[in-house]
This record gives C-alpha cells, sequence and structure tokens, in this order.
C-alpha cells in the first residue's frame, strides 16, 4: 500500500529555533531517513522555504508566493510502502520534527488503481 | 405533573417486539458473518452491504414464517447468495468470484473470533466518532440503517451516506481488520469502549423517545460490553465498562415510570436487578484482580457506590468524591468535573459546587444537563429567579420527552 506523507510546518515556529538546534534536529531527520529505508519507496523531495512558491489559478493569473492566511506549510513530502494504515501512521509519529509547535504529518493513500476512472 | 400512560400494545408493539427478538438473533451473527466474507471477498464494503441485505431479508422473512432451525447458516446463505451477485454485477471483483465460489466456509465459528477485528477497525482512530459509532452498529451488531437513523434521530439517507463514506475511506487508507498488538492496545481499546458507552447513552436518550422506548440498543451496547470483556479476558478496563454497564441496566427498571424518568435520590431501590448487580460486582472484582486500573473501573466503582447505598441519603458520598478525584487524572472531560460537581454538593453544599460548576461554562454551557445541575444547585441556595432560568434553558436543549417532562415538573413547582 502506498501513501504520501507530507510534511507541514509553521515557518513562524522554525524561524525560532537556534542554528545549533536547527541543525541537531536536522540530523536525527537524516537519521530517520536512513532507518526507516525501508519503507521509503522512491520519489520525494524536501522545498524550498514557501516564500519561493509560484501559484497559477484559472484565468492565467499567476500569484507570487503562498496564500499569506496558510499558517501552515508543506516542507516536503515523501512516498512510503507499508502494508497498512496503522504501519504508516506508526512511521509519521516517529518523525523527529513533531515536537515543533505547529508540525503535523499529513497521510494519504495513492491511485495505484486506475480501473476506477475507466467507464 | 402529566402523564401519558402506554395503551395497551397493539399489532405495531407486538411486531417491534417480535423485531427486538430477532435483532437479538441476527446480532449473534453478524459481525462473524461479516467477518468470513471479507476474508473471502477481500472487500468489508461488499461483505457488509451483503449482510445487511441478508438482514433486511430474514427480518421480513421470519416475522413472517417464524425463525429458521438455524438462524446463522440462514443468514449466512442468504448473505453469501447477496455477495455474489453484488460481485457479478462489479466487473473489478470478477477475478475474486471463483475464489468465493471455490472457499468452503466454515458453518460454525473458528476459534479465532471475527467480531473483535472488525470491532477494532469499525473504531480506527482514523475514522471521526460519528463514523465509528455508525459502522460499529451496522457491521458489528446488524442494526439495520432504519433502526439506526431511528436511534441517532437522523434521516435513512443521511445514516447511509455516513456509513458508505467510512466505508470507503477504511478501503481507501487500508484501515486493518485486527486487534492491535500491545504497544498500541490499551489507546485502541479505549476509542473501542468509548463507542460501546457511547452507544449505551444514545439509546438511553435517543431524542424523541419516552424512556423505555429503546431498550433495545442498550441490550446491544451491553452484549457487546460483555463480547468484548470475555474476548480480552487480560484487559482491567474492558471488564471495568462491561461492569459498568451491567450496574446501569441493573437500574434500569426503576428509572422509568410510566414514560417518566425518575431519577436517582426518588428510586424504588427494590426494583434494581439484583442478578446484575451481582454480575457486575464480580466482573468488577475481576477487574481490580488484574491491577490495571483505569477511567472505566472508576466509573464502575463510582457506580458501585449508589448500588451499595441503602438509600440515596445513607451513600457514602465522601468515598464517592475520592473516586472522582482520582477518575480525574484519567479523564479530564468536562463532563467528569460536572459529575464530581454534584457529589461535591452533597459533601460540601450547593455553594462551593455551584462555583466548580460556574467554572465549567466555558465548555459545558451548551450542554443540557450542566444547566439542568446548575438549576438545581441555584435552587437549593433559594436563587429561585436564576434557578428557573437555568431550568428553561435545560429545558430548550434536551430533545428526550421524558427529560423533558422531568424539567417541566420542576419549573411549575
Amino acid at each position: 500500500m502506498k501513501y504520501v506523507i507530507m510534511f507541514t510546518s509553521t515557518p513562524e515556529a522554525d524561524a525560532q529555533l537556534s542554528a545549533e538546534q536547527g541543525e541537531a534536529l536536522y540530523a536525527r531527520v537524516y537519521e530517520w531517513f536512513q532507518q526507516h529505508d525501508d519503507a521509503i519507496a522512491d520519489g520525494g523531495a524536501e522545498l524550498q522555504p514557501a516564500d519561493t512558491a509560484t501559484t497559477v489559478r484559472g484565468g492565467g493569473v499567476v500569484v507570487d508566493g503562498p496564500f499569506s492566511e496558510a499558517k501552515e506549510v508543506i516542507g516536503g513530502f515523501s512516498v512510503i510502502d507499508v502494508p497498512d494504515i496503522d504501519a504508516a501512521i506508526a512511521l509519521a509519529q516517529s518523525w523527529p520534527m513533531l515536537e515543533m509547535p505547529g508540525t503535523s504529518v499529513e497521510i494519504r493513500p495513492m491511485v495505484t488503481d486506475y480501473s476506477q476512472f475507466e467507464q | 405533573m402529566t402523564r401519558e400512560d402506554a395503551a395497551a400494545p397493539g399489532p405495531a408493539a407486538r411486531a417491534a417486539a417480535s423485531d427486538r427478538e430477532l435483532a437479538r438473533l441476527v446480532r449473534e451473527e453478524a459481525a462473524r458473518i461479516v467477518g468470513i466474507l471479507t476474508a473471502t471477498t477481500g472487500s468489508l464494503d461488499v461483505a457488509e452491504e451483503a449482510t445487511a441485505e441478508a438482514i433486511e431479508e430474514a427480518l421480513a422473512d421470519w416475522r413472517r414464517r417464524g425463525v429458521p432451525p438455524r438462524p446463522g447458516g440462514w443468514l449466512l446463505q442468504a448473505a453469501r447468495h447477496n455477495a455474489l451477485d453484488r460481485l457479478r454485477r462489479d466487473r473489478t471483483y470478477r477475478a475474486k468470484l471463483e475464489h468465493l465460489a471455490e472457499t468452503a466456509v466454515p458453518p460454525t465459528p473458528t476459534e479465532t473470533d471475527e467480531r473483535l477485528p472488525l470491532l477494532f477497525g469499525c473504531c480506527h482512530p482514523a475514522l471521526a466518532p460519528e463514523a465509528q459509532l455508525a459502522l460499529t452498529l451496522r457491521a458489528v451488531l446488524g442494526v439495520t440503517t432504519a433502526q439506526i437513523a431511528r436511534a441517532t434521530v437522523e434521516s435513512e439517507a443521511t445514516v447511509g451516506q455516513r456509513i458508505s463514506r467510512a466505508k470507503r475511506r477504511m478501503a481507501a487508507i487500508a484501515i486493518p481488520l485486527r486487534i492491535p498488538g500491545p504497544a498500541e492496545r490499551s489507546d485502541r481499546l479505549d476509542l473501542v469502549l468509548t463507542v460501546v458507552s457511547v452507544l449505551y447513552d444514545t439509546a438511553h436518550l435517543a431524542a424523541g423517545g419516552d424512556a423505555v422506548a429503546d431498550r433495545d440498543l442498550a441490550d446491544d451496547a451491553l452484549w457487546l460490553a460483555r463480547v468484548i470483556a470475555e474476548e480480552l479476558p487480560g484487559e482491567a478496563e474492558a471488564a471495568g465498562l462491561h461492569a459498568l454497564l451491567l450496574f446501569h441496566r441493573a437500574r434500569e427498571g426503576a428509572r422509568s415510570a410510566g414514560g417518566e424518568l425518575v431519577l436517582l435520590d426518588r428510586q424504588d431501590r427494590r426494583r434494581w436487578d439484583p442478578e446484575l448487580i451481582a454480575r457486575g460486582r464480580a466482573e468488577l472484582d475481576r477487574a481490580a484482580a488484574l491491577r490495571a486500573p483505569g477511567r472505566w473501573q472508576l466509573h464502575a466503582a463510582i457506580a458501585a457506590c449508589h448500588i451499595d447505598a441503602p438509600s440515596a441519603e445513607r451513600t457514602d458520598w465522601l468515598q464517592m468524591l475520592v473516586l472522582y478525584d482520582m477518575l480525574r487524572g484519567y479523564d479530564p472531560s468536562p463532563i467528569v468535573a460536572l459529575n464530581r460537581a454534584v457529589v461535591l454538593a452533597r459533601v460540601a453544599g450547593a455553594r462551593p459546587a455551584l462555583a466548580e460548576v460556574d467554572a465549567l461554562a466555558p465548555r459545558l454551557s451548551g450542554y443540557r444537563l450542566w444547566h439542568a445541575v446548575r438549576g438545581r444547585l441555584l435552587r437549593d441556595l433559594g436563587r429561585t429567579d436564576e434557578a428557573d432560568a437555568a431550568d428553561r434553558r435545560a429545558l430548550e436543549l434536551t430533545d428526550n420527552r421524558a427529560e423533558r417532562r422531568l424539567l417541566a415538573e420542576r419549573l411549575s413547582r
């Protein structure tokens, strides 16, 4: 069963971290990826900060930057392959960044069976 | 006081009584059949729909022709037939057809019970609480959508949609049907026990219902609590909830008179059921021996304080207050704090109790019993106008007819 897990955080809270704290946390994130190498399928990425986002809406209008009202932003995502939602939850719960306030992990199953779109 | 005495039971009431009996038979088999068919079809959705359809057929057929000698076999046969039909209609499942046709279905329960894995799946934390309740009612207890709609006072369409959405979600995110391992067991079990307890309360206070109208679902909740306690004999909290519901059930007969609610301090204690009380005590003792305290055992111990008292006046309120203080450590809910304040009023008087109740206003001001408790304390303190206002607010927030009459009576005195 494949899921995309999306790592969400609040830039404001992230900014309050000292350089040392940030590095220590990063080391644990790196360790986390190594530890769960088996469950992590190919794909996934860490994203540049939210202020680099460009948003396209209908009507061809291009808007620079994320929506200002969004306090939580996606910082990255991974594709995981685990037996079921319990395993996905257990993996997400071990995400080191979760100790940061305003941080969360969203788990979404991937569409793998396209027959549902055929008529 | 107005009293709408129940007339002699008419044909509708007799049919309802026989339906309740049939529902009990269905309940014994429903989860097992859903479990078996989920294993063979690989789809809880197909299994559940097929079983629900078989249950509807059974209720109609058995009412006409009587209960067949082996109701479980009858239901399983009908459900398998419906599942095959469904699979034939849906080409995505066609590959599984052969498998289902070939698999010999065990006619008797296997040593591993299907009910608990299904129950844990239905009460999964990734499902919303109302979805957990609706799924448990339908898939585990075999309650029909129409019956659920009556109990929750919603339209059948709403309940039906909630169930299909929940099943779609279960399949889409791959919620497993299994008893969780030791690491997550106690958190997950607490969710299951909460659903069972909510089910009991829902049955008790069905909106629009009279005090006696819905014994049926309360009985379902008690049955489910017993199944869980028996299947997980090492879980003290499962025994705790079972004991609690046995105590509640024991007092049921005295809780209503002619469709009217009778509050605890006016209940005729001779009408409490001694057999259920004895079973409750034995279950609570068994829980205590497991030496793993928790909130359901404390709730049960508090209920036992009422049971032990020869009258409301001679209740050991101090002991109860101690138990409530312990309970607050396990259960920070404002409802527990409200109930504790009721006990505090008995121990220390209405004034300190009212202060505690008022402090709960931000969290409970939309809750009918918060206003009802406040009304009573204000009345005890002689603040009649404020008491009337609180009781009126409670009345506005109450849908249950028996509870409405009780509050109206208080206002008229």
